[in-house]
């Protein structure tokens, strides 16, 4: 706006007032900026100059102690054992060379750990601590003691480290732990402090590392005076850390012990799900491999080796293997084509062996054909036709509805790493991965397992808990030891009727004389099982291949092999626990598959090796010697013993 | 006011303004900066990488920037302050609904390859609005109660959606900024000892209702106001820097321990060294006497900026020096006192001196527009 004169000179006034009064202020503050300087500079710099270079106050992070693993009896599974090591400073120690072949001389130093340390050293910043030993013993680290004179710059320490007592029985779940990397650093927003400290150990995979944060508790600090030469002269205050809490899991280590012995061998993998809770009882991956390794920091060589195995042991193959679940998906066929009314259960199917689709020619495994078989018998004795028919007359889409109420193609939300969704196909999936419509071709493919369906172990044997509960089980790791009261699981609402068919014929596979697993039942009082084998193609057999001759599963190379599977629950009458057994190229579902889900079975309803009054009497004698050779792989029963207080 | 009321018969036109920069300014500016770039160089173990070069290149750019924005005319910066204020407004907003997230508080908007920082824009956008409003606002009303409700507002709006970023340095800035403007326009000082008697009042209730029945705070809220008052209440975060910072300083002495010859080691220790705590490398190396040459060279910026504040009678000018030099004085104030352990850790960089881009432009732009106003200041009749 316009201003007169007048206004002009007042406004100027004004502001030159109020400037010069903020101009006073700013100059106050300076003053006492500049006062304060001067103190700590002139009149306290000895005081200061003495603490930063003979008596520098050092804050020291005291690592809290990790959180330790139970199993769902209180077996450690993870625990964290006394650890005596030696460390290095650079700039205390002066002549690294000198330092460290001393030390060589007092405490057992090969070549290669002298040249790690010395470049770690020289990686990192002098004033930063590197590990030269661990797990010392008793008289090595009274021997650095002694001669503390002679090496500067070294420190003997105490520290805890982690250790697994069961070694490769729960690797595949726990976990392991490992030095915190520059990469898990920058993953974090704000990292903890405690992080900083060098060689602190941090979850890498599994439940260590989906638990890290209830594992790690947090750190507490200590301020202490040191002297030049890094020596503490005394504590000035301490602030005690917490410790990490403690977890459960769901599985039991005795029971997952006798499952990964009993896959020994094989690139297999075996799953046993409560069928009330769906606490997850076992969930084995052979073969496995020493997590205590990884603790270590895993040689080279060993890493290789661990890489180059083709049963690949760093794979959790439970979780993460993904498998066409071959004849163990009929039941989802069969439930679908029930649901979707296209049958009424009882009606019959005609198998002559093969069935005319599109102009392809689809055929059952039994080249002769089943004649004319019911659900029932159907299943039993999984006959492939009457399954391709059912999903003819549903279609793909009821299928995958019921695969998912069944607990396929899911992801569950399990503190491991890795869990897949498997694969559930539908129209819209081919579509837009394959860029193809779905072909009805794909539906008879779908109807056995094969094709597209891809499923993990896991999930058949909550598919398994599902069939045998009709409810919603959802499979869990983690287990609060206060817990009273079962979970609420909701109803899947399957009708009755339709699951007592699907349970027959589930029955008649084991039981029943014509049954593909028959000659794996349970004669055993109130143990007997139900369960459905499989046997899934990884390359089929071409005609070309079938017409040179190739016809049996063991004129193939071991990598080209069917897979094998079993899923089984049991008791019969009153279904505790589900059963899923999936061998890599293990050839048939009945010969590889279902003797492993049967004697895993009888050990989770008998919390041990099983009795052999439980199998068929002519097969007692075999079954003994099997059972003693087992024996001998098993964890000693001190690991096995609860520890928990 | 259009650019006619201007004194254009004196006016500096066309080439002729270079003659009329503040060119002892100027000086004092680079001297700041050339502290700053020794510190970087010393920091880096004698090395212009990874801190000096940028900043070099930064402040030359700065330095550019400044003296096109010296040499538009001030009509013109006065002209499109409502609007620039509205801008960076419309960008805090877009910074609360679109901003990304980095290290843990939402500050940068993405616009294409842009990467803006709204908030550090509306340091000076909240100054150039409330000077423009006070210049356009009759002077008898500056003190009424609406009027001065409105330009509260003005710094307020800006300070609140800071604040939500979070960023409670800058929103600080802001708000002390815009109070300083609002101060120096004449706003009657009943309103500042109102503002200042509640919040003394309001401070003293909630710290004496702590244990009463009547506590007005939860507890943790208590607990996180010791931390943030005493730093050595969280030995594992703010208080181990301040207490490293400390000892560094102090022991810098009346002339230091030298040029690159600084503890490194212990200062290893502070993740903020070439940005929020430089100054402790600085009082460390060179001293007091390195230390109280840059507090004496900063209020002699001040004392230059002030002085030609009080040079013009174009109102919209002296406001936007005054207002731009506040903002520039809590930047050191603050950033000196924190690393002394006089004030709490916030995040407040050593203007021109600590490394860092957004807060540098921002000031040199600062300056641009304090230069404008001294070169296109309307004269005092003699």
């Amino acid at each position: 706006m316009k201003r007169t004169e007048r206004e002009k000179e007042f406004s100027h006034r004004v502001i030159t007032r109020r400037g010069l009064l903020l101009g006073s202020l700013q100059l106050g503050v300076a003053g006492t900026l500049l006062w304060r300087l001067r103190d700590m500079q002139l009149n306290q710099a000895e005081q200061f100059h003495l603490l930063a270079e003979e008596n520098r106050i050092n804050l020291r992070l005291l690592p809290p102690v990790r959180g330790l693993i139970f199993d769902r009896n209180g077996v450690l599974l993870a625990g964290n054992e006394q650890n005596y090591r030696v460390v290095i400073k650079r700039d205390d120690a002066g002549d690294i060379d000198l330092v460290l072949s001393r030390l060589a001389r007092l405490i057992d130093l090969s070549d290669e750990d002298i040249e790690r340390a010395r470049r770690d050293m020289l990686r990192n910043r002098p004033f930063v601590p590197v590990t030269v030993a661990e797990r010392l013993s008793w008289e090595e680290i009274s021997r650095v003691a002694a001669n503390a004179p002679a090496l500067p710059g070294v420190t003997p320490e105490m520290g805890l480290s982690r250790h697994y007592p069961l070694q490769g029985d729960t690797a595949h779940v726990v976990g392991y732990v490992g030095p915190v990397s520059e990469r898990d650093l920058e993953a974090l927003e704000a990292p903890d402090p405690v992080l900083m400290i060098p060689r602190f150990q941090i979850g890498k995979s599994g439940v260590e590392r989906m638990q890290e944060d209830a594992l790690r508790g947090r750190a507490g600090s200590q301020r202490v005076e040191v002297n030049a030469v890094g020596r503490v002269m005394r504590e000035l205050d301490r602030v005690e850390g917490t410790p990490g809490g403690n977890l459960h899991l769901t599985i039991d280590a005795k029971l997952q012990n006798y499952a990964l012995e009993r896959l020994h061998g094989q690139s297999a993998a075996a799953v046993v799900v409560d069928v009330a809770s769906g606490d997850i009882l076992a969930l084995a991956s052979g073969p496995s491999f020493d997590p205590n390794l990884f603790v270590r920091g895993i040689s080279g060589p060993d890493f290789r080796a661990l890489l180059d195995n083709d049963h690949r042991p760093l794979v959790n193959k439970t979780v993460q293997g993904l498998y066409p679940p071959g004849s163990t998906f009929k039941m989802v066929t069969a439930l679908a084509a029930l649901e979707a009314g296209a049958t009424n259960g009882q009606e019959t199917v005609f198998c002559p062996g093969h069935m005319d689709v599109a102009g392809n020619r689809f055929h059952c495994w039994r080249r002769g054909g089943h004649g004319r078989v019911g659900m029932v018998a159907a299943l039993s004795q999984s006959c492939d036709v009457y399954f391709y028919e059912m999903a003819q007359r549903c279609g793909i889409d009821k299928i995958n509805e019921m695969s998912t109420r069944l607990g396929l193609g899911i992801r569950y939300d399990l503190p491991i790493n890795s869990v897949s969704a498997g694969l559930n196909p539908t129209r819209e999936w081919k579509r837009r991965n394959r860029n193809a419509e779905w072909l009805v071709g794909d539906t008879v493919n779908a109807s056995i397992g094969q094709g597209f369906v891809l499923t993990t172990p896991l999930q058949l044997a909550v598919m398994t808990a599902r069939l045998a509960s009709n409810k919603a089980v959802l499979p869990r790791l983690l287990r609060d030891p206060m817990e009273r009261a079962a979970r609420e699981t909701a109803s899947l609402d399957l009708r009755p009727e339709w699951l007592r068919l699907i349970r027959r014929g589930m029955a008649e596979t084991v039981n029943d004389q014509r049954g593909t697993a028959y000659s794996s039942r349970i004669v055993a009082d109130g143990q007997v099982m139900a369960g459905k084998t499989g046997t899934s193609q990884v390359f089929s057999i071409t005609r070309a291949e079938r017409e040179a001759g190739i016809r049996r599963q063991e004129d193939l190379p071991w990598n080209r092999r069917n897979h094998a599977l079993f899923v089984d629950y049991a008791p019969l009458d009153d279904p505790r626990v589900a059963v899923a057994v999936v061998v890599e190229h293990g050839g048939g579902g009945s010969s590889a598959a279902a003797p492993i889900g049967r004697d895993i079975t009888l050990a989770a309803l008998n919390g041990g090796v099983p009795p052999l009054s439980a199998y068929p009497a002519p097969q007692r004698n075999r079954i003994r010697a099997e059972q003693i050779e087992l024996e001998e792989r098993l964890r000693p029963a001190q690991l096995l013993r609860v520890s928990r207080a | 006011m259009s650019y006619l009321e201007y004194n254009t018969k004196r006016m500096p036109a066309g080439l002729a303004k270079v003659l009329y920069v503040n060119w002892p300014l100027v000086a004092l500016l680079i001297a700041v900066a050339a502290y700053g770039f020794v510190m970087l160089y010393s920091i880096a173990g004698g090395s212009l990488h990874p801190w000096a070069e940028p900043q070099l290149k930064r402040f030359g750019a700065g330095l550019v920037i400044m003296f096109v924005v010296a040499f538009v005319p001030l009509w013109f910066w006065r002209s499109i302050s409502g609007v620039a204020y509205a801008v960076s407004v419309l960008l805090l907003l877009g910074v609360e609904f679109f901003g990304s997230v980095g290290m843990g508080a939402k500050r940068w908007l993405e616009l294409g390859p842009l990467r803006l920082q709204p908030s550090e824009l509306a340091k000076v956008t909240t100054i150039m609005a409330l000077a423009a409003f006070y210049d356009w606002l009759d002077l008898k009303k500056t003190s009424r109660f609406l009027w001065v409700v409105l330009a509260a507002l003005i710094a307020l709006v800006p300070t609140f959606l800071v604040l939500r970023q979070p960023d409670l340095g800058t929103a600080m800035l802001i708000l002390m900024g815009g109070g300083v403007v609002i101060f120096a326009a004449g706003v009657h000082w009943g309103y500042f000892a109102a503002i200042i008697g509640t919040g003394a009042a309001t401070v003293v209730a909630v710290m004496q209702s702590r244990g009463t029945e009547w506590q007005i705070l939860k507890d943790y809220q208590y607990r996180r106001i010791d931390a943030f008052l005493d730093p050595t209440l969280d030995p594992l975060g703010a208080g181990y820097h301040i207490n490293q910072s400390m000892i560094a300083l102090g022991s810098g002495g009346w002339s230091g321990r030298g040029f690159m010859e600084g503890t490194q080691a212990r200062l290893n220790f502070l993740p903020e060294k070439h940005t929020d705590f430089i100054f402790t490398t600085l009082a460390e190396e060179f001293g007091f006497v390195g230390a109280s040459s840059l507090l004496l060279l900063y209020m002699m910026v001040m004392g230059l900026c002030l002085l030609s504040a009080f040079n013009t009678t174009n109102r919209f000018g002296a406001l936007l020096i005054i207002g731009v030099t506040g903002t520039f004085f809590l930047y050191f104030a603050v950033n000196m006192a924190m690393v002394m352990g006089l004030a709490p850790v916030v995040g407040v960089p050593l203007p021109l001196v600590s490394y860092g881009g957004s807060a540098m432009i921002v000031l040199m732009v600062g300056f641009g527009l304090v230069q404008s106003a001294h070169i296109h200041r309307a004269r005092l009749p003699s």
